[in-house]
């Protein structure tokens, strides 16, 4: 694959190039970054729609071209974000807002936008035009999920049968009654599984539901962020978090390498009453088997019960935190990426002392039958600049959307820029 | 004119003597020890650079419960803390866990170590200081 020079090195060159002496920085900001500072494969170019957002977390773009973009927590009393861009140069030149909780999940399905926040889901009538009614009165679809803060954001998706699908992560890293503390035990069965560590099937269109409604449709799922709604073969996919801390917890069975490289974060493909198997197991990607975790009697080999637990359609690496996934249906890019997934990378933390992984958007090519069909290729790149790590990085992708024109949208959560991907062959 | 020239090289004499004797205090074994217990307990959370990840780990760099009231500081690091705490108007969603298990000894190097590191400076952390929190904590 052919690669563009990443944009700032670019725009850093012009910069010494072009004004020389002259280090005026009025003069320097007028010199646009290439596709806006990421890399992307030849053919491809980005533009920037909005920057300096806030934590632009997941976004839907609406059929008249308006994107609505979740914030992880509410500006000036706005968590939801609306760019219109007047001009149609792609830029947003009108921003607006409203609803006044932070969150990550947002989406559009018949005539309504869906959001959430850490602990709720509403939703929003559009008009023919697609715009929301009445900013001011949601309906409050879904109420009360926990919300016990590791793992509190309730991301959601609709099928085409009047279902909505909410994430509810687990608050812990493997279930131990003192999260992250060696020694610490985990109890067997795991206590959080009836009300976390799953996703949650309820009504799209019935206000007031919660657990007691609410039907458990996938359980040990540690943690998920991006999902999606698999068009091609009518199923949900979501991409799992994979646990953390194996060489802080048990340095005696995994050194600073393997626990920098364990476990592999899973893309499933979920079917009603599927249990993938946390936290009693974890997917080993070099070994391709789920085994046994440690805090469950675990050696890093045993399998035990989680021959029967359901396995990832495929294994990326570990801890690149994978917040957003699409399939992509449009036919503006080439033939190949129809009904492939795009997944966005938030990048790692928990791979210290070892250098950093993720920060990035990654294409994993489908069969039609729903399948990976080959391995996963670098898609858009460079969003953390010269220093990879979470503090030290510019940009953190976080969402994804298609836009009606079949482009790609990818939202950065740590500023708050939204791009938007076209491909033009040249 | 001579006269605050004189005060401020004055000044700057007493801070640099100050900026010279604490540092000084801190033996170099110590200072150690306490990255050894830093780099295999913390390290993974808060980052090698101390900068934590946003809005999941704080920084452990100039913040208040680093640099203030080190009986609070100790409770931290042996209790943990899973409560709503913001820094510089960012609150961290994980779990800090608890570090119980640490020897005194350990404790009071990591604490030294982290307040004179990333770019702190205070005073360091004696072992008694850390069984006295301990003992309160029973
Ligand atoms: C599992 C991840 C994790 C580990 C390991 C960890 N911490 Fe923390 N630490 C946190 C989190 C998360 C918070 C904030 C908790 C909150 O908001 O309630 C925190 C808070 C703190 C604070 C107070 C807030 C601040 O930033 O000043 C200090 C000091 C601290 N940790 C020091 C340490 C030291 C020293 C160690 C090693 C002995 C350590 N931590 C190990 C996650 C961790």
């Amino acid at each position: 694959m052919k690669w563009i020079l990443p944009g700032i090195a670019v725009s850093l060159l012009l910069g010494a190039n072009v004004y020389g002496s002259d280090s005026t920085k009025v003069k320097k900001k007028h010199l646009p970054e290439e596709n806006g500072g990421i890399a992307l494969p030849a053919g491809f170019r980005a533009i920037v729609v909005a920057d300096n957002l806030g934590g632009a977390r997941h976004l839907a773009v609406q059929k008249n071209g308006d994107v609505y973009v979740k914030l992880d927590n509410a500006k000036k009393g706005k968590g939801i974000l609306r760019l219109h861009d007047k001009n149609g140069d792609g830029v947003a030149d009108d921003v607006t807002g409203f609803a006044n909780y932070g969150g990550t999940g947002i989406a559009i399905k018949d005539n309504y936008l869906y959001a959430s926040s850490n602990t709720d889901v509403y939703r929003y009538k559009l008009n023919a035009k697609g715009e929301v009614i009445d900013t001011a009165n949601a309906e409050n679809i879904v109420t009360k999920l926990i919300n016990r803060r590791t793992h509190n954001t309730k991301s959601l998706v609709l099928d085409n049968d009047g279902n909505i699908y909410v994430t509810i992560g687990s608050p812990s890293n493997a279930c131990q009654l003192k999260d992250r503390t060696k020694g610490s035990p985990s109890p067997d069965p795991c206590p959080l599984l009836d009300s976390t560590g799953g996703i949650w099937q309820f009504k799209a269109d019935k206000p007031g539901q919660s657990y007691n409604n609410g039907i458990r449709y996938a359980t040990g799922i540690r943690n998920v962020v991006g999902l999606d709604w698999n068009q091609s073969v009518n199923e949900l996919y979501a991409m799992q978090h994979g646990r953390d801390n194996f060489n802080t917890l048990f340095p005696e069975m995994y050194d600073e390498e393997k626990s920098a490289d364990l476990p592999a974060e899973e893309l499933l493909r979920i079917k009603k009453g599927d249990d993938f198997g946390w936290p009693y197991c974890y997917f080993d990607q070099f070994q391709h088997k789920k085994v046994l975790a440690p805090e469950y009697g675990g050696d890093g080999k045993k399998e035990g019960r989680c021959a029967e637990k359901k396995y990832p359609v495929y294994g990326f690496p570990a801890h690149w935190a994978p917040n957003g996934l699409l399939f992509y249906t449009g036919d503006q890019f080439p033939a190949r990426y129809r009904n492939g997934a795009f997944i966005a990378f938030h990048g790692s933390w928990n791979r210290a002392p070892r250098p950093q992984g993720g920060y990035c958007v990654v294409f994993l090519p489908f069969n039609k039958d729903g399948m990976p069909s080959g391995e996963f290729e670098m898609f858009a790149d460079g969003f953390a600049g010269a220093d990879v790590s979470p503090n030290g990085a510019r940009f953190r992708p976080c969402g994804l959307a298609q836009g009606p024109d079949g482009s790609l949208y990818i939202s950065d959560d740590k500023k708050g820029r939204i791009w938007k991907v076209n491909y033009s062959g040249k | 004119m001579k006269i605050l020239a004189f005060t401020i090289a004055t000044g700057i004499a007493v801070v640099s003597m100050a900026m010279q004797t604490k540092p000084a205090a801190v033996p170099k074994q110590t200072m150690e020890n306490g990255k050894k217990v830093y780099d295999v307990y913390c390290l993974a959370c808060h980052q090698a650079d101390g900068a934590g990840v946003p809005k999941m780990n704080p920084p452990l760099s100039k913040t208040q419960y680093v640099l203030g009231d080190k009986k609070r500081l100790v409770q931290i690091i042996l209790k943990g803390m899973n409560e709503p705490l913001e820094i510089d108007g960012e609150s961290y969603e994980n779990t800090m866990s608890a570090h119980d298990f640490l020897s005194d000894q350990e404790v009071a190097d990591v604490l030294t170590y982290v307040r004179n590191s990333f770019k702190n400076k205070a005073s360091i952390v004696t072992p008694a200081e850390v069984k006295a929190v301990r003992a309160k904590l029973k």
